[in-house]
């Protein structure tokens, strides 16, 4: 095997080759070719590296030389500059937002620094579609170890000491829960892998799919081996084609190499994996839903009890756990329960994958300790918030978590404190809002999210979001009252209260949350009727401020809507009851004569 | 089994393992309300999909509260069914509900039996929170010859899934769309005529608001019946004498036909005839061909198609023309009772009277929806001019009743008309699970052996059971015998005669949970197993009142087949009382 100096990665997750990457690897591996460096520098194609805003990004090892927003023409001048010469391409290195200097390498850099990689340990690492370089990052030796070393028992032993939580959303403790199904007695039970994705901007599942698929089967295996399960599903979004891809190339590589099948390493240990493609259904992310649908039933939720470790995938014990939470197992088994247990806070182990997205400096994915502080990862990680504006509101947990505040920036994030402020962790968004955004706005479009996605099985679900939404059309449309905010929290309770899944109990979170932290925002909107943000449109008033106003008529033919009137060079009006809250005219008016309130 | 005690509103009780909240609550006289869940006992079907939230009860250490229906009791649990945030909720989740419903009681068809209507009742409804002008979701209506689709009043139960798929295998319904769009509907939106529906009807019976209700023409009947040049004879089905007067605050199983027939009389109809005249009819036709292919069977011919499949239920047809298209060649031809009666009225009657085919309204009063489908089917029509002009249900028949200013109660016992109200035991039992293949034996029987039977009643033959099975010896020849009712058994049973599991001669399919007893047009008995048990066990006794209790015995039979069709399986009886079967998709 060739021994080269260097390693140009690539990134090959979906967000990086939508900016050309493949073309990039194409690039560089000519150049490489052309100068007849085959043999000393080696162009990988990895998972995401995370660092999504600054994309495409290439990572030349051993240095650490991270570029980025690479573009194919680019290629070129990296060959024959960093790889035949040594010298750094200065100008696609990574510039630091405060002191404006380039930084050499990822390891300096604000992005990387707090963050710890467990589940994306390899992701932006190796060759996703090699099975090799996953087996010389330590790949398959926890399953290896365990089906010949270990009992089920011993194994689910380490996972409940290790202390890892579902990564889901609702952060069941993952070894009770192998524990629970490992118990229950059937002639076939199964091991599901939730690759159902849904909240909107979250894409850590789909990262670790296309950066590190055999982990997650190695996992499955090992899950299956302690459950007593020979058989695995991945339960996969159909619009993930590229992991689904991966995960393909994968099993069957692992397969070749006797990992996946009939006596996996020589033992009497069986088990295989097959994918199932979901639609693309929110509520398919839960549990019964997914199931339901994989069976070819309507995805919807059932009440439980029963659990599906009790009755599951075709009425036998079936073990749900999400790609994330299925990523972090093999390293546990392999650094041991109390190296995992030692990080994190004391209820929530290890780390947890976010996607970073909204105002934000450097949106893109993350993985970090449990217990950081939003401000950590607000601030030193995600580079503060866009165009220096200030910091309003981050909202955890994707569309059903919450709105967290200012006052909350220095809380620990780990599972139950985010639940005590009123969030969640949810799979893992993190939507950073600044100044302009209006509160009441962003409850209305998380509502609106899951007014569609709520599969309508559920009376308070199904009619209850819906109205809340309405609410807060009312409200963003001028229209509102002081008891519907009172309304609002009473509805959103019941909702909670009542609903079937988890998606109408953490539905209204959003409302609940807004209406908590912001409630003056919702008052200004019913009483005063103005949108402090200035964002809700139906609240604007655009008056034209007479001394300034020259009478140009510029205003005047710019309205679609006739809405102003004045003798030219005269000072004009705008009619309130008339006017649609466009903008036209302000964006046509050259002497600054239009006020918005 | 395992007993432990819980504590509902400070209340102990003892419960078994498994018990739901709501059982439990039950058992000591707490009636939670309900809307989604269905009990179906007659059938042993309790569907608890917990989807409408009403039944919420607060279980102390859960988080949220609990659907009492399908929340099973645990060891020392404490619930508490009507405390402020259990109250509010319920009251909030069903304001709910009613804010996308249309408030259209007073002119729905199932005002007074809407189970939303009572809940908003009991619940004290007085006023709806919820955004003016809220949005409501609505869906093209469907309307079928059998019934009618208006979802805007779906409340999304899922009860008619449960029947449709669950109990009478026929998948015609199921959720669609997502969200606050989801409703209940054929795939694709079809219509219910273009689905695998089989009009039985059973959909309607659990409905719980005005969402699917039946097709009605008692207007068009009202109309008729004001027509001076019409001449309007009416059709009784069995099973409506053993259930109509429920309607009337009677007990189940209480027999009115006399007063039926007054009723009908007082209407205005010009004859009041009994289908159970056409159910010896059919005995006779179906008795023939039965008796036909055993005999050409038991002369070793190997290519006779047996068993022979009962085709009296119009949705057992439907089913079978969707399900069984391969099969189609094994019912008897023999058309149901309604159809005969039509038949034979619009020609043998109609030139009896001298009355025009045209000037003459058959009305017939059934237990089932799909017997208005099987009125309006083609092949049952001549010129354009049906056999059968209108099917009212039982209920249209007491709503009928009641709008005429009737007094139900202080009605006369009276007499069918002659020749068409004439009949016998046999054609009685035609309206209960087993009656039809009895009726059969009883005939075939003395024809086959010449002999006359000691014993008429063949007990072995009845029962509710969803699948039976029976052997008669006749005088050493034994035949088989299946019966089914509930289409899902029809199912099962078909699929083991495909597989060469079971080995018949004849076998009886009725579409509904108990036979026409159990029909959708009956008054609603919502699973209640006794007032089923209660309608057989008066069907059966009408029976053994009668003096004749065997078809071919029936001398207005005898006298019609002397008359006018020369004897069973005539070619004029061929013509008349007989029909095709037609592959469902390709008609």
């Amino acid at each position: 095997m060739a021994q080269y100096k260097m390693h140009l990665l690539v990134c090959g997750g979906t967000g990086c080759r939508a900016s050309q990457s493949e073309q990039i690897v194409e690039n560089l591996k000519s150049e490489i070719k052309n100068l007849g460096l085959e043999n000393d520098a080696q162009v990988v194609t990895t998972g995401c590296f995370g660092f999504c805003e600054k994309g495409p990004i290439v990572k030349i090892i051993p240095d650490n030389t991270f570029y980025t927003q690479v573009k194919p023409e680019d290629c070129a001048e990296i060959v024959t500059e960093h790889v035949l010469k040594g010298r750094k391409v200065n100008r696609l290195l990574y510039e630091d937002p405060e002191t404006l200097k380039h930084i050499e390498d990822s390891k300096h850099m604000g992005f990387y620094q707090k963050q710890l990689r467990i589940a994306l340990r390899n992701c932006g690492f190796i060759d996703p579609e090699n099975i090799d370089e996953y087996i010389a990052r330590d790949g398959y030796a926890a399953i290896g170890k365990i089906i010949t070393e270990m009992t089920p028992e011993a194994a689910i032993d380490i996972m409940k000491k290790s202390g890892l939580r579902g990564r889901g959303g609702g952060g069941f403790p993952t070894g009770l829960k192998w524990e629970i199904a490992s118990k229950n007695k059937a002639d076939q039970k199964y091991v599901v892998c939730n690759a159902d994705e849904g909240d909107p901007g979250a894409f850590m599942d789909r990262s670790i799919l296309e950066g590190d698929p055999h982990s997650v089967i190695e996992a499955m295996a090992i899950c299956g081996y302690c459950i007593g399960a020979t058989k695995g599903i991945v339960y996969i979004r159909a619009e993930y084609p590229l992991a689904i891809k991966r995960l393909k190339v994968a099993a069957r590589q692992a397969r070749a190499y006797g990992l996946l099948g009939e006596k996996i390493l020589g033992t009497d240990f069986d088990f295989d994996i097959e994918l199932r493609y979901g639609a693309g259904a929110f509520v398919c992310g839960e549990e019964t839903a997914l199931i339901h649908s994989m069976e070819g039933h309507r995805g919807e939720p059932t009440v439980k009890p029963p659990f599906p470790a009790e009755k599951g995938y075709l009425g036998k014990p079936t073990n749900v756990n999400n790609v994330e939470t299925f990523a972090n197992v093999p390293a546990i088994f392999l650094k041991g329960a109390e190296w995992f247990a030692s990080i994190g806070t004391e209820k929530s182990k290890g780390t947890k994958v976010f996607a970073l997205a909204g105002k934000i400096n450097n949106v893109g994915l993350i993985e970090v300790p449990m217990g950081i502080t939003l401000r950590e990862v607000i601030f030193e990680i995600g580079g503060g918030i866009k165009d220096g504006k200030k910091f309003k509101a981050v909202q955890t947990g994707g569309p059903s978590g919450g709105c967290l505040t200012e006052k909350h920036l220095d809380t620990p994030i780990d599972f139950d404190n985010l639940i005590a402020a009123g969030s969640m962790m949810g799979s893992g968004g993190m939507i950073v809002m600044d100044e302009d955004d209006c509160m009441v706005s962003v409850a209305k479009f998380y509502l609106e999210f899951t007014v569609e996605e709520s599969c309508g099985k559920c009376a308070p679900c199904r009619i209850g979001n819906k109205r809340l939404h309405e609410i807060l059309e009312k409200i963003c449309g001028g229209k509102g009252v002081e008891e519907d905010i009172e309304y609002l929290k009473n509805l959103s309770r019941v909702i909670k209260d009542t609903s079937l899944c988890g998606l109408g109990q953490t539905s209204p979170n959003p409302v609940l949350s807004t209406i908590e932290h912001f409630y003056d925002e919702y008052l200004a909107h019913v009483k005063e009727r103005i949108c402090p943000a200035g964002s809700c449109k139906a609240l604007k008033l655009y008056t034209i401020i007479s001394d300034k106003c020259t009478g140009c008529t510029a205003c005047v033919r710019a309205c679609p809507v006739d809405a102003i009137t004045g003798e030219k060079r005269q000072p004009h009006v705008i009619d309130a009851d008339k006017c649609i809250r466009c903008g036209a005219c302000y964006d046509k008016c050259k002497f600054t004569a239009i006020h918005v309130q | 089994m395992e007993k432990f005690t819980i504590k509902i509103d400070n209340t102990e009780v003892e419960v078994s393992k498994g018990t739901t909240i709501y059982q439990a609550a039950k058992q000591i006289g707490i009636d939670i309300p309900v809307l989604c869940y269905l009990n179906l006992e007659h059938l042993n079907i309790e569907s608890r999909p917990g989807g409408c939230r009403i039944c919420v009860v607060e279980v102390e250490g859960r988080r949220n509260l609990a659907p009492s229906c399908s929340t099973e009791c645990t060891p020392g649990m404490v619930v508490n069914t009507h405390n402020m945030r259990v109250m509010n909720a319920r009251k909030t989740v069903l304001e709910l509900i009613l804010s996308d419903h249309p408030k259209e009681c007073l002119t729905c068809s199932s005002s007074g039996q809407c189970d939303l209507q009572h809940l908003s009742q009991v619940m004290g409804i007085r006023e709806i929170h919820a955004v003016e002008n809220a949005e409501m979701s609505t869906y093209r209506k469907d309307v079928s010859p059998a019934l009618k689709r208006d979802m805007d009043k779906c409340i999304m139960c899922r009860r008619c899934e449960t029947i449709c798929n669950d109990v009478q295998t026929v998948g015609a319904l199921s959720a669609v769309n997502r969200g606050f769009m989801s409703v209940v509907a054929p795939a694709f939106e079809q219509d219910l005529i273009d689905s695998p529906c089989t009009f039985c009807g059973q959909c309607v019976a659990v409905c719980p608001t005005g969402a699917l209700t039946p097709y009605d023409d008692t207007a068009k009947v009202l109309r008729a019946l004001a027509d001076p040049s019409k001449t309007v004879i009416v059709q009784t089905a069995p099973a409506v004498r053993a259930a109509l007067g429920e309607e009337f605050g009677l007990e189940p199983g209480t027999l009115v036909t006399g007063k039926m027939v007054a009723a009908l009389r007082s209407l205005g109809f010009d004859k009041i005839f009994d289908t159970d005249f056409a159910a010896d009819l059919t005995i006779m036709e179906e008795g023939a061909e039965l008796l036909g292919r055993i005999s050409k069977f038991l002369a070793g011919d190997k290519d006779v198609k047996l068993p022979i499949l009962t085709s009296c239920c119009p949705a057992w047809v439907n089913f079978f023309e969707e399900y069984y298209p391969c099969m189609l060649d094994i019912p008897s031809t023999a058309r149901s009772p309604q159809q005969m009666f039509g038949s034979i009225a619009k020609n043998y009657y109609a030139e009896l009277m001298g009355v025009k085919r045209e000037d003459l309204v058959v009305v017939s009063v059934m237990p089932c929806l799909a017997k208005k489908y099987e009125c309006a089917r083609e092949e049952f029509s001549t010129n354009g001019n049906p056999d059968v002009d209108f099917s009212i249900s039982t209920r249209e028949l007491a709503s009928l009743i009641k709008s005429c200013n009737i007094n139900f109660d202080l009605l006369p016992d009276e007499d069918f008309d002659n020749p068409l109200g004439e009949s016998t035991g046999a054609g009685v039992i035609f309206g209960v699970t087993g009656g039809v293949i009895e009726a059969a034996v009883r005939t075939a029987y003395e024809l086959f052996t010449g002999k006359k039977l000691d014993k008429i009643d063949f007990k072995e033959l009845r029962g509710l059971e969803g699948i039976r099975m029976a052997s008669i010896d006749f005088n050493g020849t034994m035949i088989h015998i299946g019966i089914a009712h509930q289409l899902g058994n029809a199912r099962k049973l078909l699929d083991g005669i495909r597989s060469g599991m079971y080995n018949f001669h004849a076998i009886e399919i009725m579409a509904c949970p108990g036979g026409c007893i159990g029909g959708a047009g009956q008054p609603l008995h919502h699973g209640n197993s006794k007032v089923i048990k209660a309608r057989s066990e008066a069907i059966y006794r009408e029976d053994s009142q009668k003096t004749i209790r065997k078809s071919h015995e029936n001398p207005y039979i005898v006298k019609l087949y002397e008359e006018y069709l020369g004897h069973p399986m005539s070619e004029k009886a061929h013509h008349l009382l007989h029909t095709h079967y037609f592959e469902k998709n390709k008609k």
